[in-house]
């Protein structure tokens, strides 16, 4: 049986592609999910991003309530500012000045996907998921975050159903931010814990764009 | 009693128990890592009850579905020669059928293995 194959470039680029592309056209082929179905699904993911996670933060910097209902019901205060996550169970995890978390998936790649968009390569890496449960500090220190001696470090191992963010300190040098201003001080990384925000002051931006990456 | 497949097992562990992880080595889709079987940690929450994943990697339904709690370690309970601080802690999601009360395997079982 002769199978259609993606493309050439597809085709070239290694087993795993070729498995990929083979059972996608598998299932196309035995009717089981139609190619507009793939396609939607892969914009979805591709459209979401880290900024969802981002917002959330900026938010809980500022609204004081807001950050307690996130911290007790996750999913729950997400929904509350529009962002759809689905069926997402969530667990916001909070830095403080004695407190660092770092999130991994060391039996896969387990990551809030519907919040942060898709995971980098060095989260799904064979030397970040086993090094980071037992040596954190090494870890982070070649991420570049050098942490206190007097912070102790909480590594969450997200095994099964749940998905975890992290709610970084807001910086010194802040006060007075807009959340808009916020938002943008809130890297990827800082939400997955391998890095901590830091006061780099941005032009604020326009009051007529939104903010990019929130619309499902 | 055996549970219907409709039944949510009861939790058994509250917040705060001090639990220890099956010393066991069953096939399949596990998602208890190896590091911490054998080991002992607290109940830091009950997250709810969820299809048990190692039915479900089978395409069986997974039911009755089973409480998942996360568990936290001491990292040097861990690992006895960690280096880093005396303070850091590995919280880990395990579902109840892998989690026994600390006590009973205090009282003589520690490091038995117990392969299923």
């Amino acid at each position: 049986m002769n199978l259609p194959v993606a493309d050439e470039a597809v085709k070239d680029s290694g087993y795993y592609r070729r498995l990929q592309a083979a059972v996608e056209e598998l299932l196309i082929l035995k009717g089981i999910v139609g190619r507009e179905e793939i396609d939607r699904e892969v914009a979805i993911m591709e459209a979401r991003s880290y900024r969802r996670g981002a917002a959330v933060v900026a938010r809980a910097w500022v609204d004081p309530a807001y950050r307690a209902r996130l911290l007790a019901d996750g999913a729950g205060a997400v929904r509350e500012l529009g962002i759809e996550i689905g069926a997402l169970h969530l667990i916001v995890v909070e830095n403080t000045a004695q407190l660092h978390n770092v999130i991994v998936c060391t039996l896969c790649s387990c990551y809030p996907r519907a919040l942060l968009g898709m995971p980098p390569d060095w989260y799904k890496n064979i030397e970040y998921r086993s090094r980071v449960v037992r040596e954190p500090r090494a870890v982070l220190a070649e991420f570049g975050l050098a942490l206190a001696d007097d912070v102790a470090v909480r590594v969450h191992d997200s095994t099964a159903d749940m998905r975890y963010l992290v709610l970084p300190q807001r910086p010194e040098g802040t006060q007075g931010w807009s959340e808009e201003q916020l938002l943008e001080i809130v890297s990827r990384d800082a939400l997955v814990g391998v890095a901590v925000p830091v006061a780099v002051p941005a032009a604020p931006p326009s009051p007529a764009s939104p903010a990019p990456g929130l619309a499902a | 009693m055996t549970a219907t497949l409709h039944e949510t097992i009861a939790p058994r562990f509250g917040v705060g128990d001090r639990v220890t992880v099956r010393l066991a080595w069953p096939p399949g889709h596990i998602r208890t890592p190896v590091y911490c079987r054998g080991h002992t940690g607290i109940i830091e929450r009950l997250c709810g009850s969820f299809p048990n994943p190692e039915e479900l990697a089978f395409g069986r339904p997974g039911l009755p579905e089973q409480p998942l709690y996360r568990v936290r370690f001491r990292s040097l309970d861990l690992w006895p020669d960690y280096a880093e601080g005396h303070d850091d802690v590995v919280e880990i999601e395990i579902y109840q059928h892998w989690l026994q009360p600390a006590s009973s395997v205090e009282q003589g079982q520690h490091h038995q293995d117990v392969r299923a």
